[in-house]
């Protein structure tokens, strides 16, 4: 009998070795330890045995049947190994083959400049207002200090609605230093961004309906070196912490000392270049110290206010940041272009 | 305006320095420069040269080959073609590796087997005309007959290419800048020299002018001065070269010595003259008015001018002779044999002339002078340089005398000079003697605190004026940088502004490309979209000059300008399209302003898109902005929209917008033949539902239990309808009934349709049993039943 289960035991292993399949090692496991397998048949005929063979041969029966199922376990492993190994195989997929499509839709490029300088104002305490574009004459020009006759409101610069020239479409932001000083507590920090309209055939750098961003801050003891600051800070913080300014005398009725700010050309860094037309120098917004006559005209005692203000062309800046060559293309809205964004 | 840097040097010394840091220090000190054109730079190696020998060329029947003297060592053969050179000429000689101002390199090089060592030049080849130098001819080489210039003088100096002009632009509030002396006195307190001012000073030669002339202004605020002195036995000539060359180099073209003076004095003191043929002014009699009705007058330029009654004119007894301030008029024109001339020197309203120069077509530079308001102090200083211009060029008597005719008196500017608050305002610490020093150098006079503004700085009248004139000098990048102080403020995105923003992202994350479209359009375009004519969107604010019809009325719904944008994708091929608009439309208020309400507009073709892909991304929107109850109602009444494919969406009983397929009529109008949808929303009834703070609710404790239903019901009825009587009969454990299919065909009866929801049964106390969930159910079908006829399937 110790033969009979050596022999077993041998061929059993042997064959659970070389199984290569979980149904080949049930079939195994039923052939010998089945109910009617081999080993349970050797263990049947224990009865037979002598009392003093018993127990050796029971022990030696129970360790040949440990055997088998710790091997059958071991072997079921591994084959379950082989084939999750294989079937991951299997699944190999071509990771260079492009992933589904989702697609997002694409914020207009001039409104992402326009976002990145309202979230600048925004950190230094200013609000953002809106306000009407079918304006009022007196809104747009006279209180801004700009009379009648100005050439400004002429019928071949300015789109009216009104034969006396009374309701015209603004042709600049500026209008919404009045509403803001007329309705606002003060001190006022505020930027108004918008559509403003001019007399401009369309072309390659024109258009009659374009956007401007005002900004204006008036309080106690506001200071022209305060609107230096304030430009420089932005311009920094758009064009990055090396940008050099400069600023220069200019001219506009409704603000007293008047400049304008030009950034260094960041291609020729100031040599001149095509980008700059040579002068080294791109210019980027005016601005000035708001004119006394506008802030009284306004309610504004400018014996103690005083403030500065600002408008800057968006499409310019746009066209600027992205290197986009014509205007034109911002209002096309073909969705090739709106889509490189 | 381009200013000569040698005449320039006639007022003031600038220190050596070169263009770039001449251009930088004027542009920060106020006057822009443009560009600086360096003349010399435009010839290369041309000189003066004798012609010593001439013959004619071996090889050919109309070329000649000359010995040039040109003042060096040898005299230089050059070949020409040109007839009209003999021996003894003195002519321009373009050398070997030379340039010339029409652009020519000329090498040395052989014609017809002769060796030429350059060229000989003609009046166009040194880009001058017979403007430029009258003695010369048109198609032959220039002889020049200047006594002084011997072989090897340099052709650049003698015609006036050693010099630099620079281009300023110069800002409206300066007109007196306009001018070599304006410009010169800028340019002394910029570079801290001297400026040296001139004083004409006339001989005379007796006789007086109001015996000849009378003046007369009929309109004192269109023209507040009226200045005029008189030459007799006038000699119309060329003037001199050095005159042509600085009106040359300043963009002005010679004519004559008296029409030269006058646009010289304009460049100079930049007041604009007239000179009349005195003879022509009838009457001797000068009358400064407006047009009559219909009077019309030919301009110098030849062209007959129909005169309104606005405009002003110099006239005599019986016509006008000159647009005031724009031009003159060809009856009154120096001519060759005009003898007697009245020189104008005059001031005139800018605005009238403005309007007058705009209205007739013709800016001039006179006009565009005028037109910014010119220092009347400056017309008596003007004439009298012209008259000094007339004697030194010897082309007439200036007779004794001069009229000048001031209606008004000027009142003098005075302001308190404030250094304090000029700091204030700068924050600066300027010392009070620098601005008093940067003061008097720009021309203004102190006495004691008050500063007396000179008459040309008609643009100071305040206290921050004089702080520009300071901050100019002390330099605007010596002010220091400083950030706001005082109270800090809290600035932000109003709410409104940050829905704006908020309906923007997920417009985006939709899939949808933000748009700007122009916020004008056509008045066909409501036609296009097939508006009714009595629509009260056909009522517009109309711009009454617009650029072309095509952008003249105000959008009173932003439909036309979003199919306008598909189109034109669908025209470029653009496949997908998906776009965005958060606009305004302007709809007219009573006072004539408008009403600029946002909408929201989308639009969509291609990709699959369809009616409810489109409501899908409006109801995902919604859901964001956690608005409910949106109600959507087949809209058949919108005539842009497909009648069957069209919803209306309510909100609480108020007009959310619409949403549809774009009616294939309108669609094909705008030159598309797919199916386009597009929505419109009015963002202030999205604004005033979306809630801003979402409020928590509790998770299921409880397992929910789903059951699906499939109904057969007559195709009229609205799956929105069964789902309300669902939601009316489901019971206090129907949490969710969601649509998921609508199927139609056999075996369905023909007029009849089976629509499938998912129904979601849940407790907050307990597992709810099958006997509960099937007694959910069985309420539901039979509401189903009785209210809508709709039996399970």
């Amino acid at each position: 009998m110790k033969e009979l289960l050596r022999e077993l035991k041998e061929r059993s292993l042997s064959a659970i070795e070389s199984a290569d399949s979980a149904q080949a090692l049930e079939e195994l496991r039923v052939k010998y330890l089945g109910k009617k397998g081999e080993l349970t048949a050797v263990l049947k005929q224990m009865g037979k045995l002598s009392a003093e063979e018993r127990p050796a041969m029971g022990q030696l029966a129970n360790d040949v049947r440990a055997q088998l199922e710790r091997r059958l376990a071991e072997r079921g492993e591994a084959i379950a190994a082989a084939a999750l190994e294989h079937k991951l195989k299997s699944e190999t997929l071509d990771v260079t083959i492009p992933g589904a499509e989702y697609r997002l839709g694409h914020r207009h490029p001039m409104y992402t400049v326009l976002d990145e300088i309202k979230e600048i104002f925004i950190g230094m305490g200013f609000d953002i207002l809106d306000g009407p574009e079918v304006e009022l004459g007196e809104y747009n020009f006279t209180k801004l200090n700009i009379d009648e006759g100005h050439p400004s409101r002429e019928w071949t610069d300015t789109f009216y609605f009104t034969p006396d020239s009374r309701v015209c479409l603004r042709t600049q932001t500026s209008p919404m230093q009045v509403h803001a000083m007329e309705t606002r507590t003060l001190p006022i920090r505020i930027i108004a961004p918008g559509r403003v309209y001019r007399k401009d055939e369309v072309d390659a750098t024109h258009s009659p309906m374009f956007h401007q961003i005002e900004g204006m801050a008036i309080d106690k003891g506001v200071t022209m070196a305060d609107l230096k600051g304030t430009l420089n800070t932005v311009v920094r913080r758009l064009y990055g912490e090396n940008t050099v300014t400069r600023f220069r005398p200019h001219h506009f009725p409704f603000t007293e000392p008047s400049c304008e700010m030009d950034v260094q050309c960041h291609k020729c860094g100031g040599v001149g270049c095509p980008t700059c037309k040579g002068e080294g120098w791109i210019e980027v917004l005016g601005a000035g110290m708001i004119h006394p006559k506008v802030l009284a005209g306004c309610g504004i005692d400018p014996d103690v206010y005083s403030g500065w203000a600002f408008g800057m062309g968006l499409e310019r800046l746009a066209l600027r940041s992205y290197k986009i060559s014509d205007l034109r293309l911002i209002f096309e809205n073909d969705t090739r272009f709106l889509e490189q964004f | 305006m381009l200013l000569s840097r040698k005449w320039l040097s006639e007022f003031v010394d600038v220190p050596e320095m070169s263009d770039r840091d001449f251009a930088e220090a004027m542009t920060l000190s106020g006057s822009k420069v443009e560009s600086t054109e360096v003349l010399s730079e435009k010839i290369k190696n041309v000189v003066a040269g004798r012609v010593t020998e001439i013959w004619r060329h071996e090889n050919s029947d109309h070329m000649w080959v000359c010995l040039v003297d040109i003042g060096e060592a040898e005299p230089v053969q050059i070949v020409t073609g040109a007839q009209n050179v003999k021996q003894g000429d003195m002519v321009p000689v373009a050398k070997h590796k030379s340039l010339l101002p029409c652009g020519k390199a000329i090498e040395r090089g052989k014609l017809r087997g002769v060796v030429s060592n350059g060229m000989l030049c003609s009046l166009s080849e040194l880009g001058l005309t017979l403007h430029d130098y009258p003695d010369a001819i048109e198609d032959g080489i220039w002889i020049i007959t200047n006594p002084n210039v011997r072989p090897g003088d340099d052709i650049g100096a003698l015609i006036g290419l050693d010099d630099k002009v620079v281009e300023f632009e110069i800002t409206p509030n300066r007109p007196d800048c306009l001018s070599v002396i304006g410009l010169a006195r800028e340019a002394a307190v910029t570079f801290d020299r001297p400026l040296r001012e001139h004083t004409p000073v006339i001989k005379g030669s007796g006789g007086d002018i109001t015996d000849l002339a009378s003046i007369e202004i009929a309109d004192a605020v269109l023209c507040p001065r009226y200045t005029a002195r008189m030459v007799r036995n006038v000699k119309i000539q060329p003037s001199p070269e050095w005159m042509r060359e600085r009106l040359r180099n300043s963009g002005v073209r010679p004519i004559n010595n008296i029409v030269d003076i006058t646009n010289y004095v304009m460049l100079e003191y930049g007041q604009p003259m007239h000179a009349f043929d005195f003879s022509c002014v009838d009457g001797g009699h000068i009358i400064v008015r407006t047009a009559r009705e219909g009077e019309v007058i030919q301009t110098l330029d030849g062209n007959d001018r129909l005169l309104t009654t606005d405009m002003l004119c110099i006239c005599d007894e019986h016509k006008p002779v000159c647009v005031a301030g724009v031009m003159g008029g060809a009856n009154s024109e120096i001519v060759g044999d005009t003898a007697m001339v009245l020189f104008e020197s005059a001031n005139f309203n800018g605005v009238s002339v403005r309007r007058t120069a705009t209205a007739l077509g013709m800016r001039t530079d006179a006009s565009s002078r005028y037109e910014k308001g010119l220092d009347p102090a400056n017309t008596l200083k003007a004439v009298q340089r012209a008259c000094e211009l007339v004697e030194q060029l010897g082309c007439g008597e200036v007779i004794d005398g001069i009229i000048d005719v001031v209606p008004e008196p000027f009142p003098a500017v005075s302001l308190e000079l404030e250094p304090q608050k000029i700091n204030a305002l700068l924050g600066t610490d300027i010392a009070e003697e620098e601005m008093r020093s940067i003061l008097q150098k720009l021309g203004f006079t102190l006495s004691g605190s008050t500063v007396s503004v000179p008459s040309w700085r008609g643009d100071v009248e305040h206290y921050s004026d004089i702080a520009e004139e300071v901050a100019r000098f002390h330099g605007y990048n010596n002010i220091p940088t400083t950030l706001l102080s005082g109270d800090t403020t809290c600035g932000g995105y109003s709410e409104a502004q940050q829905t704006e923003n908020r309906l923007g992202e997920l417009c985006r994350a939709l899939g949808y490309d933000e748009i700007i479209t122009y916020s004008f359009i056509s008045p066909a375009c409501f036609d296009k979209i097939s508006l009714p004519a009595d629509s009260p969107l056909r009522d517009t604010l109309k711009i009454l000059n617009p650029l072309g019809e095509d952008t003249s009325v105000m959008r009173t719904t932003i439909l036309p300008s979003m199919l306008e944008i598909l189109s034109r994708n669908f025209a470029y091929r653009n496949k997908d399209v998906r776009l965005y608009e958060l606009g305004r439309i302007y709809l007219p208020k009573a006072d004539g302003l408008a009403d600029e309400p946002k909408i929201l507009a989308l639009g969509a073709y291609g990709g699959g898109a369809d009616f409810y892909s489109l409501k899908g991304a409006v109801e995902e929107i919604l859901r964001a902005l956690r608005i409910s109850g949106a109600v959507f109602t087949a809209g058949t009444e919108n005539p842009s929209y497909h009648p069957g494919r069209c919803a209306v969406i309510t909100l609480g009983g108020e007009t959310l917008g619409v949403i549809g397929q774009i009616h294939p009529t309108v669609a094909a109008a705008y030159g598309m033949d797919c199916e386009v949808y597009c929505a419109e929303l009015r963002f202030d009834v999205l604004f005033n539902a979306a809630d801003a703070v979402p409020v928590y609710t509790p998770l299921p404790r409880y397992p929910a239990v789903t059951r699906d239903i499939a109904v057969v019901c007559n195709s009229s009825v609205t799956v929105g309808r069964l789902a309300e009587v669902i939601t009316a009969a489901g019971g206090k454990y129907l949490r969710e009934c969601r649509f998921f299919d609508v199927y139609t065909g056999a075996p369905i009866r023909p007029g009849c349709k089976s629509v499938a929801f998912k129904l979601t049964l849940l407790s907050d106390e307990k597992t709810l049993t099958v006997a509960e969930a099937d007694e959910a159910v069985s309420a539901i079908l039979a509401a189903l039943h009785e209210q809508c006829g709709a039996v399970i399937r």
